[in-house]
């Protein structure tokens, strides 16, 4: 996705002049997946996720954890930075980068 | 010698990129939630895939504690060693098959405690074994005991009160044995820990990482912190013992390194020399004789080490 054409809110983008290589540059996107069974309800990912994607459901999984689950609305915000995947001490979610 | 193991799961495309690294059957593991061992655990796969380190070439061992999990939960070859022998049982594997990746992922409690003298000798000797060190300032299996890392003033079961003990400047102790590695990361810095694991994979020598992690139940309840989530939030802003300092130094004097309540953790790189290994000295000094066979491995040592 070309910078100018997306959204304000999309890019978070506050720029004091404009980037000479805006045209070229693309905002990766990513997709999360999330394995129910394995989350254990330590919020690390909806902490330290940059563009607040990730909220905690109503939804239990077997051992009594409120599962993580990507915010209504905010599913084409990820810019699949891996933090998440990366401090998930659990193994429960990854991001798969979209292409395109 | 052909891998037993397989490198993609068939039929199993859309699963988790450690998966294939892992015993899944055993996940959800035993650790607690906000515990930092399962990022460690990540961090090290990654890295190892970073290093490009073949499965056959890997070997993780660890000592007794929660860590300890860590090479049961590992798809390769791991060992789980007794309490404090770790860094012993990698030596033997080092020695014997000089061609493995051989990694030590274990406490605090198991490596200076109780194998304080395995790991000074093995720093001293650089062993050409690589050390991951998870520090949570305390003994969380046992029931949070206060141990050699606990900082001065940090309550935990045994020092209701707070730590009257001085503590092990982790970094320091290393560099000072010999360690031709030495980095310190919390477990936030979760990109640098793995790049940085990865590079002490590939290093030649004793390498040491040490990793800051959150024990919600050993260290973060007794003071007051909180969860693990509000720990690592600590590692953020100020380690206070109050949820909101933290500072990055790259190539920092390791002395400075201490961790004190009230200032902020120095993490960072704190050595990367180059040294001749355990082995390198091994087949250069030692005189063996021309009728002995050599296996292929020996063979590349011998040539390696007279070049």
């Amino acid at each position: 996705m070309v910078l100018e054409k997306a959204l304000p809110e999309q890019t978070h983008a506050r720029y004091w002049r404009k980037p000479l290589d805006i045209d070229s540059q693309k905002i990766p996107r990513g997709k999360v997946h999330i394995i129910d069974v394995r989350c254990k309800e330590c919020g690390f990912c909806i902490e330290f996720c940059p563009k607040d994607v990730l909220e905690k459901s109503d939804k239990y999984n077997r051992k009594g954890y409120n599962v993580v689950r990507v915010v209504k609305g905010r599913e084409d915000m990820c810019v699949a930075c891996k933090h998440c995947e990366d401090i998930c001490p659990e193994f429960a979610l990854w991001i798969e980068e979209v292409k395109g | 010698m052909s891998a037993p193991f397989v490198d993609k799961l068939e039929g199993l495309e859309d699963v988790h990129p450690a998966d294939k690294w892992l015993r899944t059957d055993m996940l959800p593991h035993i650790w607690c939630p906000g515990c930092g061992l399962g990022i460690v655990l990540n961090a090290y796969i990654k890295a190892a895939e970073k290093a490009q380190i073949p499965r056959e070439k890997r070997v993780v061992v660890s000592g007794i504690g929660c860590s300890g999990r860590a090479a049961g939960y590992l798809n390769q070859d791991s060992y789980h060693t007794t309490h404090g022998r770790s860094i012993a049982f990698a030596t033997g594997i080092k020695i014997a098959r000089p061609d493995l990746n051989v990694a030590v992922i274990s406490g605090d409690g198991d490596l200076f405690a109780i194998g304080g003298n395995h790991f000074i000798h093995a720093a001293r000797r650089n062993m050409d074994i690589k050390v991951i060190c998870v520090n949570n300032f305390n003994y969380g299996m046992t029931g949070g005991q206060g141990g050699p890392t606990t900082p001065i003033g940090a309550k935990t079961t045994t020092t209701p009160y707070g730590g009257f003990e001085h503590p092990f400047n982790l970094p320091w102790l290393a560099a000072t044995c010999g360690a031709v590695y030495v980095a310190r990361w919390t477990t936030l810095d979760s990109r640098r820990l793995r790049d940085s694991i990865a590079e002490a994979l590939t290093k030649k020598g004793f390498a040491f990482v040490e990793v800051i992690s959150p024990c919600p139940i050993g260290f973060g309840r007794p003071n007051k912190i909180g969860s693990g989530l509000d720990e690592m939030k600590m590692y953020m802003d100020k380690w206070d013992l109050k949820p909101p300092n933290w500072i990055t130094q790259e190539g920092s004097n390791p002395r400075e390194a201490d961790i004190t309540l009230g200032k902020p953790i120095v993490v960072g790189k704190f050595v990367d020399i180059d040294k001749p290994t355990f082995l390198d000295l091994y087949w250069k000094i030692l005189p063996h004789k021309e009728e002995t066979p050599l296996n292929d491995v020996e063979k590349k040592q011998v040539a390696g080490a007279k070049a």
